[in-house]
């Protein structure tokens, strides 16, 4: 074989080789898109989450209800003056 | 050609020299070349020619750049709470054109939509010729998705974001609010809007006919989420100052009222409320006027007698007076450039401290004519009235205070027990903490950790005998008994002034407190001002007063100060003697190093 054929036959390996890694990366790259957009739904989908969440605890926790809920559930008061006690230092 | 002669005789008629064999061929084939170079031209004229027309056009049909929503930053209080939240929600937009295609799908989606038949057709109808229309905004993520599970065609979901206020109508005038695209509109929520707003972001997407996105090709711009902010406010003082308030507007019959307080060292604001307020969850309801106004920094008052503290600040900083120096108020009626000034009872020979613990504004006058204009006007002027805080709220007011060359003797006079200027509360409050903090005014901000640099306004040492002399006004015999906290000093001065009007003064007030706790080094200034009280009391030291007594009692509580007059507290406690509460170790509000310290027999007081 002279060196010429071989020569024409190794670039046309090369370029038959490049193009099945062409076809490959884009393939690769696809994938990893689908892979990378499924992950950002489901960040946004937890960040939804994590604001309805801070949200209701807003609400629970307003102090309001905290005051409302020690009176009327829990029957806490502010202690009369003669229920205190002060430790001196 | 050999014709029969009857074929000849028939088309002898026809014979002609166009229509022989060859030329008919020739015009044929001319015909074809023609059609194939006009068809070839066409080509060359869009594959080359206008090519990157049509392709511009193509894409624009197909690919498209569509914006990344981006949430708004969160706001929170001091401590972390937040305070207004941005939770994304869906607004539902259709083509009417596409719609209208399918009008059998129309009562279905309708009824999913919460909207009448009759009003969606309708709406469609007046859009018919437009690509985009809401149906609906700012719906919850899961009933959107109710919708969109109807595949109606010409109907799509957008993601947008609400703003929530958990705290509601407590906060309502700092935080102000935002419209319905997100942007502000009010208060903090329209200062920081630049700070607060993401850069959305762009993505390029590949869409089908019905404009569904079929692939996302190219990510444009990543979306920037808007920054937090964190207020110096911290919400359990903001609500009980909020309660107290209502409580007292309540009680007085008072129109409106605003509290502001402020931490004296760092100017931050830790609590501003304004009655009537609203919720800025549900603003659509009916509002009193004024309602969305943050009085505390628009409106500007009469301060009335809260100003006096200034008054004998400028007289002790000429050095003529001392808080022991005697004036002489009596007969409690003084005649002054053909009007009277009047005190509510003849107070006598009175001292400068007295003169503040009783109030009298005869001794406030003859403070100021011993000063001259520019003296007196300068005090003020660098205790920061006449002039915005720079706290950075949208429509503050610089309050107004006359030039000295404008003072005439009776003008110099009324400013001396607060009238003839005018300021904000909050600006009030800025002139106290002042004082409480030796003589250093730090300016106000909302902003927690933002470190204004302070400028020393007095001598610290003055700052500290005027501190004193205001605890009197709380003291036994001062206008605001009712102000006191149990286990601390507080100081403050009381105010009533007359609502100007057009003609003069009403029998309408205002009532003020402008107080500093704990008096032995001050945390908190606070103003309290309560509007048209129309109840039987209107003076500063029965209505303002108690608001600021009973909100610092639970503010000192949950802000960890330590009470500064612990016999004083004892005194208000029955004689009561018990063994220690717990056993060394266990938490007894001691750290462990100082529980170490603390002797077994530590007794509890009698």
């Amino acid at each position: 074989m002279s060196l010429r054929v071989f020569g024409f036959l190794l670039l046309l390996l090369a370029v038959v080789g490049s193009g099945v890694g062409v076809v490959y990366a884009r393939h690769e790259h696809r994938q990893q898109f689908v892979a990378l957009t499924e992950l950002e739904r489901e960040r946004d989908e937890l960040n939804i989450e994590f604001g309805r969440l801070q949200l209701e605890q807003a609400t629970w926790a307003a102090t309001s209800r905290i005051e409302q809920v020690a009176r009327s559930t829990l029957g806490m008061k502010y202690p009369e003056a003669s229920e205190l006690q002060v430790i001196q230092p | 050609m050999r014709q029969t002669p009857v074929a000849k005789r028939n088309n002898a008629h026809f014979r002609s020299p166009w229509l022989d064999t060859r030329r008919r061929l020739l015009i044929v084939v001319g015909v074809l070349c023609l059609s194939t170079v006009a068809l070839v031209v066409r080509a060359v004229d869009l594959q080359l020619i206008d090519k990157d027309f049509y392709q511009q056009q193509g894409d624009a049909r197909f690919l498209r750049e569509v914006p990344i929503a981006t949430s708004r930053g969160m706001i929170t209080d001091r401590l972390g709470e937040p305070l207004a939240v941005s939770t994304p929600v869906v607004s539902i937009w259709a083509n009417p054109q596409e719609l209208l295609l399918h009008p059998e799908k129309l009562p279905k989606l309708a009824e999913a939509l919460g909207t009448g038949l009759e009003l969606l057709s309708q709406r469609l109808a007046q859009r018919a010729d437009k690509e985009f229309v809401y149906l609906r905004r700012h719906l919850n993520p899961d009933e959107a998705d109710l919708i969109m599970a109807l595949g109606v065609p010409g109907v799509a979901a957008q993601r947008e974001y609400r703003r929530f206020y958990p705290t509601g109508d407590v906060m309502s005038h700092v935080l102000g609010f935002t419209n319905i695209d997100d942007r502000g509109q009010e208060g903090l929520e329209l200062a920081f809007d630049e700070w607060l707003t993401g850069k959305p972001g762009a993505k390029k997407v590949i869409r089908d006919r019905r404009g569904r996105i079929v692939e996302n090709v190219d990510l444009i711009r990543a979306a920037e989420p808007g920054r937090d902010l964190t207020l110096s406010i911290d919400r359990r003082v903001q609500y009980l100052a909020y309660r107290e308030l209502k409580t007292a507007l309540l009680e007085h019959s008072a129109t409106s009222g605003s509290v502001v307080v402020l931490e004296v060292a760092t100017g931050e604001v830790l609590a501003m409320v304004n009655l009537p307020s609203y919720n800025p969850n549900a603003r659509d309801v009916e509002l009193e006027p004024g309602a969305f106004r943050n009085r505390a920094v628009t409106d500007v008052l009469e301060p009335g007698s809260v100003l006096k503290a200034f008054t004998v600040a400028a007289a002790l900083e000429t050095g003529k007076f001392l808080p022991e120096t005697i004036i002489d108020t009596s007969p409690g009626t003084m005649p002054l450039a053909g009007h009277t000034i009047r005190d509510i009872h003849n107070y006598g020979k009175i001292s400068l401290t007295r003169l503040l613990t009783k109030s009298s504004n005869i001794g406030a006058t003859k403070l100021a004519l011993e000063m001259s204009n520019e003296h007196f006007h300068d005090v003020l002027r660098r205790f920061g009235f006449g002039e915005a805080t720079g706290i950075g709220f949208p429509g503050e007011s610089p309050g107004v205070l006359p030039g000295p060359r404008s003072w005439g003797i009776l003008h110099k006079a009324t400013i001396s027990y607060g009238y003839g200027l005018s300021t904000t509360p909050l600006q009030l409050a800025q002139a106290y903490a002042a004082i409480g903090n030796g003589g250093v005014l730090v300016p106000p901000t909302f902003i927690h950790g933002a470190r204004n640099p302070g400028r020393q306004v007095i001598d610290p040492q003055l700052a500290s005998t005027l501190v004193d002399m205001l605890e009197t006004v709380t003291g036994p015999e001062g206008t605001a008994k009712l102000a006191r906290v149990a286990g601390f000093r507080a100081a403050g001065k009381t105010g009533t002034s007359r609502m100007a009007s057009v003609g003069g003064y009403q029998k309408r007030y205002i009532s003020l407190f402008a107080g500093l706790i704990p008096a032995s080094n001050p945390k908190f200034s606070v103003v309290v001002v309560v509007n048209d009280p129309s109840g039987k009391d209107y003076y500063g030291g029965l209505v303002a007063a108690p608001v600021f007594g009973r909100m610092m009692e639970g503010a000192l509580r949950v802000m960890n100060v330590p009470p500064d007059d612990v016999p004083g507290l004892l005194a208000a406690l029955p004689t009561r003697v018990t063994t220690a509460l717990a056993p060394p170790g266990v938490d007894n509000g001691l750290l462990p190093a100082e529980a170490e310290s603390v002797p077994d027999n530590v007794g509890l007081l009698p």
